[in-house]
């Protein structure tokens, strides 16, 4: 049977519209990006939505004035734009401005990892993990498909503070999964495994499962672990989770060792005392020009599923 | 003495007050930006002492207060004085200015009551303030918003993205003050970039631009109140033209006073104390 696509982008907004509903306190800003959830939710809502177009420091700056007075604000944009073009203006409007007063901004970002993988580099967002992470007070989430985009959005309107969404653009599958979505732990174990166990986020997970189900082909029973809330994630929760691991390897759509979910997880071992074995897989640190397709840029790389299986049996053979 | 006349020598009394005060606490502050504080000392005291702002000392964040953005945020040591005078905070804090551990450093931010941003990166307080000024009106809030920024400080992209948007979305409740010192830190603001004309600017962004004498208080007041009670549906824009280190003849005269200090002595010079 095939399975099911959706875009986790329009799960987002449909939870945040059907919040609107609800609560006259939630706005949401556009620098003018849309999609067709949002169409609906701007004919729904129009004195809430504002396009501030192509103007994303005015993005934010508006968004944390809206939020001065109260509003839970959605401020929506493409990923590298909402993060990188306007890096000041969430620096001292929402990281520090958020140490004095209660403000509940969301950035959502459109475009994790390649997921823009024609536009080039300009649109692609590998360094976006590291350097929201590295500013104070903003909790950062990367969903990997609708279920945990839509729990995340109903996240971002209950609970206050600056937040960084990195939200995939491309239709992906919902990941087969019973456990319920939720902010604590923050992460989900979607396979067990023994000796070693892959932990992924966003888009990577879809490849970690894949990897996962080649290697037990040869006997070998790779965990996943699923991480969304990737610096709020529940320290307890990961580390009796990790115990019975050897063996870890992280899995992002980020430069490798810098800054990215691998360091949080690095940094997570250290403060544990935790020595188990720890892989990190991603981008090397250079920007590539040439068209690649996700999936052949991936492959390239060796972190598609048969490359991560690659690793993963090298790293069992020593 | 007629009631302007009163009005005019209290206003006059008090922004006298606020520059002497605002070099006191330089004389114990030299890192604090004097030259900038200088030039605004007139249209402060109007804000803060002429009727024109609504504000509660004991509740810096009283709902029905009128929004100040101080985004010029190096050229506020005036508003220690004045927040300090009108009861916000204990006067006796403004000998700390610059000591280790004091909440008032050479540039307000949150900690001080009286402030709503964090300031000293130029250019951002003009989009928060609309932010801020689309919110009161989606809540039917009466207040207004004041921000006040540097003829320097709008060379920044941010700033006319804000212009932009406030005119754009007729926000009538914004009232920017730009402090028109017509100097920046390397030299006179207009041959660092050349701006002019700037009322002409901002009216076709959608504004109502109106200049005034920054140091005459009395078309300060009047203009401010004009501005205010007007019930055209655009952002205004005070051009306030001043001088920078307005006062202080070492500073008036230097084109490069951005960051000049003045000695100790000088302070007690200049103030009689």
């Amino acid at each position: 049977m095939p399975q099911t696509l959706t875009r986790m982008r329009d799960m987002f907004i449909e939870e945040i519209a059907l919040r609107m509903q609800g609560d006259e306190r939630i706005f949401f800003v556009s620098a003018d990006l849309g999609s067709s959830a949002l169409d609906t939710l701007r004919a729904k809502h129009p004195s809430r939505f504002v396009n501030v177009g192509i103007a994303e420091q005015n993005l934010v700056n508006v968004s944390a004035g809206l939020a001065l007075e109260g509003f839970k604000v959605i401020a929506y944009a493409i990923a590298p734009f909402i993060t990188m073009r306007c890096y000041e203006q969430v620096r001292v409007n929402l990281s520090m401005l958020s140490q004095f007063r209660d403000i509940n901004v969301n950035l959502v970002g459109v475009g994790a990892g390649l997921s823009y993988d024609l536009s080039g580099p300009s649109h692609q967002a590998l360094e976006d993990l590291s350097i929201m992470m590295t500013l104070p007070n903003i909790q950062v989430f990367s969903p990997s498909d609708a279920i945990t985009s839509r729990a995340i959005a109903a996240h971002t309107v209950t609970q206050t503070g600056p937040k960084y969404v990195r939200l995939d653009g491309k239709l992906l599958p919902v990941i087969p999964d019973d456990h319920a979505i939720s902010m604590k732990p923050g992460f989900r174990e979607l396979k067990k495994g023994r000796d070693i166990c892959l932990i992924s986020t966003g888009y990577m997970t879809h490849h970690a499962l894949e990897a996962s189900r080649l290697l037990s082909h040869s006997g070998i029973d790779t965990g996943v672990i699923d991480l969304y809330a990737i610096n709020g994630f529940d320290r307890e929760s990961l580390k009796s989770t990790i115990r019975s691991y050897k063996h870890l390897v992280t899995l992002e759509e980020a430069f490798t060792g810098k800054g990215g979910m691998d360091t949080c997880i690095q940094s997570f071992l250290k403060q544990n005392r935790i020595d188990t074995d720890l892989v990190s897989l991603g981008f090397p640190h250079e920007y590539r020009f040439t068209v690649g397709p996700r999936d052949t840029r991936l492959a390239e790389t060796g972190i598609d599923a048969n490359g991560i299986a690659a690793h993963v049996r090298s790293i069992m053979q020593h | 003495m007629t009631a302007t006349g009163d009005k005019k020598t209290f206003l006059q009394d008090k922004a006298r007050w606020v520059w002497k005060n605002t070099l006191l606490i330089h004389g114990t502050a030299p890192e604090t930006r004097i030259a900038s504080s200088l030039s605004l000392v007139e249209v402060l005291t109007v804000l803060y002492y002429g009727n024109i702002l609504k504000f509660k000392p004991a509740e810096p964040l009283w709902e029905g207060r009128d929004r100040v953005i101080f985004s010029k945020g190096h050229g506020a040591i005036a508003m220690y004085a004045i927040l300090a005078d009108l009861g916000f905070f204990p006067a006796t804090a403004l000998e700390s200015v610059c000591t280790p551990g004091s909440f008032l450093g050479g540039i307000p931010d949150p900690i001080v009551p009286g402030f709503e941003t964090v300031n000293g990166s130029l250019g951002h307080g003009p989009g928060v303030a609309c932010g801020i000024a689309l919110a009161l009106k989606r809540k039917k809030n009466a207040s207004r918003v004041f921000v006040i920024v540097g003829d320097g400080e709008i060379n920044e992209g941010s700033v006319w993205e804000a212009i932009m948007f406030a005119g754009h979305h007729k926000l009538d409740n914004l009232v920017m003050i730009l402090d028109n010192n017509t100097k920046c830190m390397l030299g006179k603001t207009n041959d660092v970039l050349d701006m002019r004309p700037v009322a002409p600017k901002f009216e076709s962004f959608g504004w109502q631009a109106e200049e005034v004498d920054g140091h005459d208080i009395l078309a300060v007041k009047k203009s401010l109140e004009g501005l205010c009670a007007g019930t055209v549906m655009k952002p205004r824009i005070l051009i306030a033209n001043t001088i920078k280190g307005h006062g202080v003849p070492a500073l008036e005269n230097d084109p490069i006073c951005h960051v000049k200090s003045l000695s100790r002595d000088d302070v007690k010079k200049l103030t009689g104390e």
